[in-house]
């Protein structure tokens, strides 16, 4: 077997074991608190029988291993449950949001990634001089801000200075594609502000660091442009860093943006969980902890693969 | 017609940052001129921090770190580039002249394909076709002598081995026709073997093309091979330029005879005696891996004398000295040591295995703690064997500083404010303090200067009639084995191939590895690279 793929495959077991583990974690973390489903539904008023019948018709008097099996098969085989609040399949209900929050979070990384490496490699190429100082000034002054405050920024900037955009990020099923770009714009500038500095950062110190090493000074002395020197000599072996913290951003833009969510009035994953936390229905919490979680594994795994194929020396074994 | 390389009263400055001191500038070269006409090889030759790299880069107006040329006029091809601007040099650097650095294994993009870097100034120069530069790569292969010069290209630095990966540069630097090469030690990382046919490669490849060299080394026998002049430097300031014949059979200057004397200490051997530390059949392998690193390994090492263990880089000399400190418990053997049998591993010894069997390293540096004090860093091992504290202590550290030559005032330094030899002086009396019966010494005089090398060898052997230490002493250089050994094994491929005393190892017949190995050693002597080529040439030929 090819040592890449034996590795690739690796990793993606560890990650699938790492989930299951997760998986326990957020089971137990619900068990162990205080009161159950069932008193949850019925509220405080409730009779010690209607807890009783209503336990044994949930199979709340199961023992906790037996539930937790159950629940992960049901995940299994595509089945979340329902919500305790409202009676809804979990499931159909978390499919329409995370294509929302994967809709957003994409937009975003699609123009602040390939910006963010642009502006990183510029800083390095004039480091410590005028443009690297105007684009570190630049992008930490937009990560310091809260996301609100960006948020409230931009609605105010591009809707009643410049009235171009419309401020709430409506989007419903039947939408054209292009409706649904317009509807996003801004929560996805909002986002790009927020996760901009972070990679830039990184791909200024990385390369910077390979910018160190004999093989720049051979590139330089070979009398090549300085944006040559970066672009060809310094980025390729600067790939593993970058990607890791890429990938952390990219996270977090599924996983982290409720905020901005909820500025925008955006329906999606985030909000959608934050609803169902404070009215404590813990099926819907557990469910999307599970998404969340997996979605930051699965990243992972890819910043890791991406590492090990950018290693011409695992790539290429002597 | 001018020469293609003038270079007149250079000067070279550069800021320094002494800890705790206001900065200064600092003169690396001081009024340094040299030329090189088109088609000739300059030798430049001095000690580390003699300023030759630096001069070197200056003939591609390059300063290292932040080394500024402050000073005088460099005439490349009769225009003076000194302060030319980025654009000129640009695109002067890598097509009038290019460059050979050191260690070709950091010097080459570890991402990129061989190829493609081989043949990257060519086209960034707009100087041919990718397909003439690719031509022209894959027959400097050939030329140079590297395995399947058609598809060597394709393959990542990581994939060749350190010789070929220096081939491979010196390709690098003859394939877009420059004027001039800078070859910047370019043998000096590689083993004595490899650099025979590294450096023969090398002088045909200059041959055959035409085109100028500066030859930068801190070895006057290899530049002689190759050089048709040599400037010897000191401390940034020219000490003798002449022609190589007059350089090595006649110097004008002191310091230019040490140089062409270096290495001339002869070691008398010692009779036999009843051995200190004694292996038997070891062998040993890393966790793991299922390949012997040491096959059945038997020598004997006599009571206060030296044997020197040879060989290049992975013959298993240095696993060899793990396995004798319990680093890397052997799989099977017995190694006997003042009497006793050692444990395997480190955790099982005593306190006496453990002091009695003291190490010095090749990087002085790095073995010492830089945070403690030379005092410190003697005293430790008082402190720990013998529990000495206070005044006692302090006696005894400047006792063993005595011993070493530095006397009075070193005491309360921090190793940063050492010499490299200075620094492998502590470390020698780190082990001394321990009074050991054996120190092993690991390549210690490799990363110095020759002089200074010298005087650590005079300086160990003095040690030794005083203090009646046995030394296992491994290292890959045998001007150095003939110094100091009383006993010689050779290792290669982690056997022991040729073992016994000094006069019998070193004369005929050899084996075949042994003669490889002796024959490879450059003489300070005109010619003596053809001759040993010739040599190998009639011999492989008569089989």
């Amino acid at each position: 077997m090819h040592p890449i793929l034996k590795l690739v495959v690796q990793r993606i077991a560890l990650g699938l074991l790492l989930l299951l583990a997760v998986s326990l974690l957020i089971f137990l973390g619900t068990e162990a608190l205080p009161g159950d489903v069932a008193q949850a539904i019925l509220g405080q008023s409730a009779t010690p029988e209607a807890l009783a019948n209503l336990r044994e018709s949930l199979g709340l008097n199961q023992p906790s291993y037996v539930r937790y099996f159950q629940w992960l098969g049901g995940i299994l085989t595509g089945d979340f449950g329902v919500a305790l609040t409202n009676g809804q399949d979990i499931g159909q209900a978390i499919g329409q949001r995370l294509g929302n929050t994967l809709f957003l979070a994409t937009c975003a990384a699609v123009i602040s990634v390939p910006l963010a490496i642009l502006l990183g490699l510029v800083a390095a190429r004039y480091n410590g001089r005028w443009p690297d100082k105007v684009i570190s000034g630049v992008t930490l002054s937009t990560i310091s801000l809260p996301e609100f405050v960006a948020a409230y920024f931009v609605i105010f900037l591009l809707t009643q200075v410049i009235p171009i955009f419309q401020p709430v990020a409506m989007v419903f099923p039947g939408m054209s594609f292009w409706d649904r770009l317009q509807a996003v714009a801004l929560p996805v500038i909002v986002l790009v502000l927020v996760v901009l500095a972070h990679m830039m950062r990184m791909t200024r110190a990385a390369i910077l660091n390979v910018m160190q090493s004999a093989y720049i000074e051979t590139a330089e002395l070979k009398g090549l442009s300085p944006m040559r020197v970066i672009w060809q000599h310094a980025f390729p072996n600067a790939i593993a860093p970058i990607v890791s913290v890429v990938v952390l951003n990219l996270a977090y833009l599924v996983v982290g943006v409720v905020v901005v969510e909820v500025v925008f009035g955006y329906n999606a994953l985030g909000q959608y969980l934050v609803d169902h936390v404070a009215k404590r229905d813990l099926p819907v919490v557990q469910a999307v902890g599970l998404i969340f979680a997996a979605v930051y594994i699965g990243l992972n795994i890819l910043a890791d693969v991406i590492a090990i194929v950018a290693n011409p020396r695992l790539r290429h074994p002597k | 017609m001018p020469d293609l390389l003038d270079i007149r009263n250079l000067r070279i400055e550069a800021t320094s940052y002494p800890p705790g001191e206001a900065p200064r500038d600092v003169v690396l070269v001081d009024d340094v001129s040299v030329s090189v006409a088109k088609g000739k090889v300059l030798g430049l030759i001095g000690e580390s921090g003699a300023g030759k790299s630096t001069i070197g880069l200056s003939a591609m107006a390059y300063g290292r770190g932040g080394v500024r040329l402050t000073g005088g006029e460099i005439l490349l091809n009769g225009r003076n580039i000194r302060l030319a601007d980025p654009a000129a040099l640009r695109a002067l650097r890598g097509r009038e002249v290019t460059y050979v650095a050191q260690s070709a294994a950091a010097a080459f993009n570890p991402a990129k394909r061989l190829m493609e870097q081989v043949i990257e100034t060519s086209l960034t120069h707009g100087l041919m076709s990718r397909a003439d530069a690719e031509k022209r790569a894959v027959m400097l292969f050939g030329k140079l002598g590297l395995p399947n010069p058609e598809t060597f290209g394709t393959r990542y630095p990581h994939q060749v081995s350190g010789g070929q990966l220096q081939r491979a540069m010196t390709a690098m630097a003859l394939c877009p026709k420059p004027d001039l090469v800078i070859f910047d030690e370019p043998t000096t990382a590689l083993d004595v073997t490899t650099q025979i046919d590294v450096l023969a490669a090398i002088k045909e490849a200059i041959h055959d093309t035409g085109v100028a060299a500066l030859y930068i080394t801190h070895d006057l026998a290899v530049v002689a091979q190759v050089a048709d002049d040599i400037l010897v430097l000191r401390h940034g300031k020219k000490v003798e330029y002449g022609p190589t014949a007059q350089i090595i059979t006649d110097p004008h200057q002191d310091y230019t005879r040490a140089l062409v004397s270096v290495r001339s200490i002869d070691h008398v051997e010692k009779p036999e005696a009843p051995p200190v530390l004694s292996i038997q059949n070891v062998t040993a392998r890393y966790r793991g891996t299922n390949f012997d690193v040491l096959k059945n390994v038997t020598v004997d090492l006599p009571a206060g004398q030296t044997l020197a263990v040879v060989g290049e880089s992975g013959s298993g000399k240095s696993t060899l000295a793990r396995a004798i400190t319990g680093l890397l418990p052997p799989s099977q053997g017995r190694i006997t040591f003042a009497g006793r049998e050692l444990s395997r591993d480190l955790q099982s010894r005593s306190r006496d295995d453990l002091r009695e069997l003291q190490m010095i390293y090749q990087m002085a540096d790095t073995a010492m703690n830089p945070r403690q004090t030379v005092g410190t860093i003697i005293g430790r091992p008082l402190e720990f064997y013998f529990g000495m504290t206070g005044d006692e202590k302090r006696i005894r550290v400047q006792e063993l500083l005595d011993e070493i030559e530095m006397g009075k005032g070193y005491i309360d330094r921090y190793p940063a404010e050492l010499s490299g030899g200075q620094k492998q002086r502590v470390c020698i009396a780190r082990a001394l303090a321990a009074k050991p019966k054996l120190i092993i010494c690991d390549e210690v005089t490799s990363a110095l200067d020759p002089l200074v090398a010298d005087g650590i060898l005079k300086l160990l052997l003095n040690l030794q009639a005083q203090e009646h230490v046995a030394y296992l002493f491994i290292t890959h250089d045998l001007a150095t084995v003939k110094a100091i050994a009383d006993r010689i094994a050779v290792m290669y491929r982690g056997q022991v191939v040729r073992y016994g005393s000094k006069t019998d190892v070193l004369t005929p017949p050899f084996d075949d590895y042994t003669d490889l190995l002796l024959s490879s050693v450059p003489e300070m002597q005109l010619g003596w690279l053809e001759q040993v080529l010739a040599h190998r040439k009639m011999e492989s030929a008569g089989n």
